[in-house]
């Protein structure tokens, strides 16, 4: 059975206090090595947040589908071919493709500096239009403020209704007015607005929401003439399978309808979030490889500074360990006193950086949301998870014990009379 | 209580063997108070070093208080002195960061005595050496006569069979040593053996025998 040794713990205490100086410096190497590692895996996690942000609440298996123009001739067609994308194109592909669950195709009027296209009375503004389904909200769900998202019933009936970014609402609407019910003018088309959205994404991408109008596919297509047109396709397809596969499967149905070469990879552009996000999941495993090498070749520092002092503490202490020996210490409580110094220098210390690594990390959080300018940015949340620090304490004791095993046996291979003799 | 038979040491200096006790018979009874003298390199500090199972020995046997000291572990060697041996030192020996009573008091740690038992203990042995008023300075705050006391006050605490002293007098002023001495000899009333290792006349003199070393070897014996 073990029972705490008060009175053993004490002896160490009063052994490490007698070099406070030495003791406090050799600590510092192992505490040095903790906080480094605390901090790197605390900015990996801060950097990663910040990025898994910026790609806000998109699904993990939607895809965004564009039309370009054929490289290759095929079936009596020239290369160089533009392709247009039907409502009817996009039926064919629902009822075809295996792996596709949802299909929502977009259309946008206006974008990224785009003149003043919208009006209400006498404020104007410049803001992205698009023509959408319901089932976009699947795809990147926007927070509704006020008022409704556009419904079934709007896109049966081409309804004339407008769902507007918080942005456009301040822009087109005075504090006191309620946008509900209002009207505004969209390339001289007017529309009645029924909902006000926010954005779950971060900086530039939350500002361009927040921009936007969401309008009908149907009244979109009817009120600028775009026919049938399909600007793009927000997809969905089954979370089981991998979106390349998915990608790669969705395309050549599409191919094999619109008379495209099945090798022909420059007629559609696509972009799954799935991809991107294995990217940058594997920049960051990468980058917390890193932080873990360097915040362990630290903490190997430490601890070899640490077993040199100890085997130079050894050495001084000859005549108190040969004292300590005539006096009835056994070999093994010699050794358990010197690894216990060992281990409690680099507990103390590591557990000190530790805590020093995680308060700076929170204290950093603390800083970057008192300051909601900076919230856009790519950098969110740093944060270490208990596990993290645990592993790397753990890590830091088990090395702690190694570094006290070589002082430990120095110092019981000092026979007592010749350490008594040394003066 | 301390029999040796034939005991034999050399220590080995580079290529060569230098034989420090050569062939040692005597015998230690109960209750003596015996000092040993020689000059520098007679093999007397070896020799008690040997008593005190701070080192070994070659050939011979060693027997304490009924048991034989042959081929000790390191381990059992570090039992007999905690139950059986308390130890004076000419430089006293003390822990420098340790007050006087914990020094006193470290022998009955490594006996496993509880704290406060320990402390209670080394107080009553602090207030027998005349020390108590000094239990919480360190060893450079007292004087080498006072060091030397609460070194006697250590060697005494977990109650031993046998004191081995080596040169307790050897860093004091002749009061001091008479003070040193009549305490030892106040120890011995009670019945425990001491063994005195001196080079200095007057305190061998004060012992019931002398035994005399000379090149290794007992050169005879006083009663």
């Amino acid at each position: 059975m073990w029972r705490p040794d008060w009175d053993g713990f004490t002896e160490m205490i009063q052994v490490l206090l007698q070099k406070p100086l030495r003791t406090a410096l050799s600590g510092l190497g192992v505490g040095w090595g903790l906080f480094m590692i605390i901090i790197t895996i605390g900015s990996a996690n801060g950097l990663q947040n910040g990025v898994s942000q910026d790609l806000g609440d998109m699904a993990k298996n939607s895809m965004f589908m564009w039309t370009q123009s054929t490289s290759m001739p095929y079936k009596g067609f020239q290369r160089g071919r533009p392709i247009d994308l039907k409502i009817g194109d996009v039926e064919y592909l629902a009822a075809n493709s295996r792996v596709l669950e949802v299909a929502a195709p977009q259309n946008q009027l206006g974008g990224w500096r785009g003149s003043n296209n919208v009006t209400r009375g006498l404020k104007t503004g410049a803001f992205t239009v698009f023509g959408e389904f319901p089932e976009q909200q699947l795809i990147e769900a926007r927070p509704l403020k006020e008022g409704r998202h556009i419904n079934a019933r709007d896109i049966e009936d081409k309804r004339k209704i407008a769902v507007i970014g918080e942005r456009v609402r301040d822009i087109l609407f005075t504090k006191a007015e309620s946008p509900i019910g209002g009207s505004i003018r969209i390339n001289g088309v007017n529309f009645t607005v029924v909902g006000v959205f926010s954005s779950m994404r971060s900086g530039e991408d939350a500002e361009e929401d927040l921009q936007s109008i969401r309008i009908p596919f149907t009244a979109f297509n009817q009120a600028f003439h775009k026919g049938d047109e399909v600007g793009w396709l927000c997809l969905l397809f089954d979370e089981e399978v991998h979106a390349d596969s998915a990608a790669a499967e969705i395309m050549s149905v599409l191919k094999a309808r619109l008379s495209i070469h099945p090798n022909d990879n420059r007629a559609f552009g696509h972009w799954t979030v799935a991809r991107e996000f294995e990217e940058i999941q594997s920049v960051f495993s990468a980058i917390r490889w890193v932080s873990f090498v360097f915040g362990g070749l630290a903490l190997l520092a430490g601890i070899i500074g640490i077993m040199n002092i100890m085997l130079i503490t050894v050495r001084e202490r000859t005549n108190e360990l040969g004292i300590r020996r005539a006096l009835g210490a056994t070999p093994g409580v010699v050794v358990r006193q010197i690894m216990g110094e060992t281990l409690l220098l680099t507990t103390l210390f590591g557990l000190m950086g530790a805590i020093l690594g995680v308060a700076t990390i929170e204290g950093i959080n603390a800083l970057l949301e008192s300051m909601p300018d900076l919230q856009g940015g790519s950098f969110r949340n740093p944060e270490v998870s208990i596990d993290i620090v645990l592993q790397s304490l753990l890590t830091m004791v088990v090395m702690g014990a190694f570094a006290g095993i070589l002082p430990a046996f120095r110092a019981v291979s000092i026979r007592p009379v010749e350490a008594i003799r040394t003066e | 209580m301390i029999e040796l038979k034939s005991i034999r040491k050399a220590y080995q200096t580079g290529s060569q063997s230098l034989t420090v006790l050569k062939g040692i018979d005597c015998t230690i009874e109960e209750g003596e108070l015996v000092a040993i003298m020689g000059s520098s390199g007679s093999g007397k500090s070896t020799l008690l070093n040997v008593l005190g199972l701070l080192d070994d020995f070659d050939e011979g046997s060693y027997v304490l208080n009924g048991q034989n000291m042959d081929g000790l572990s390191e381990k059992a060697a570090a039992r007999y002195r905690s139950d059986f041996l308390g130890f004076v030192f000419q430089s006293f020996n003390l822990i420098s960061y340790k007050t006087a009573l914990e020094n006193v008091a470290l022998p009955l740690y490594y006996q496993g005595v509880p704290r406060k038992e320990r402390q209670a203990r080394a107080l009553s042995f602090l207030t027998k050496v005349g020390l108590a008023d000094w239990a919480e300075h360190l060893p450079n705050q007292m004087s080498g006569g006072q060091k030397q006391r609460v070194a006697i006050a250590r060697a005494l605490i977990a109650n031993p069979s046998v004191i081995l002293a080596d040169e307790p007098t050897g860093a004091l002023d002749s009061v001091t040593s008479d003070e040193v001495m009549a305490l030892l000899k106040e120890i011995n009333s009670e019945g425990i053996t001491i063994v005195v290792v001196t080079h200095e006349n007057e305190i061998a003199n004060q012992c019931d025998r002398i035994i005399r070393l000379k090149d290794g070897r007992i050169e005879g014996a006083n009663a």
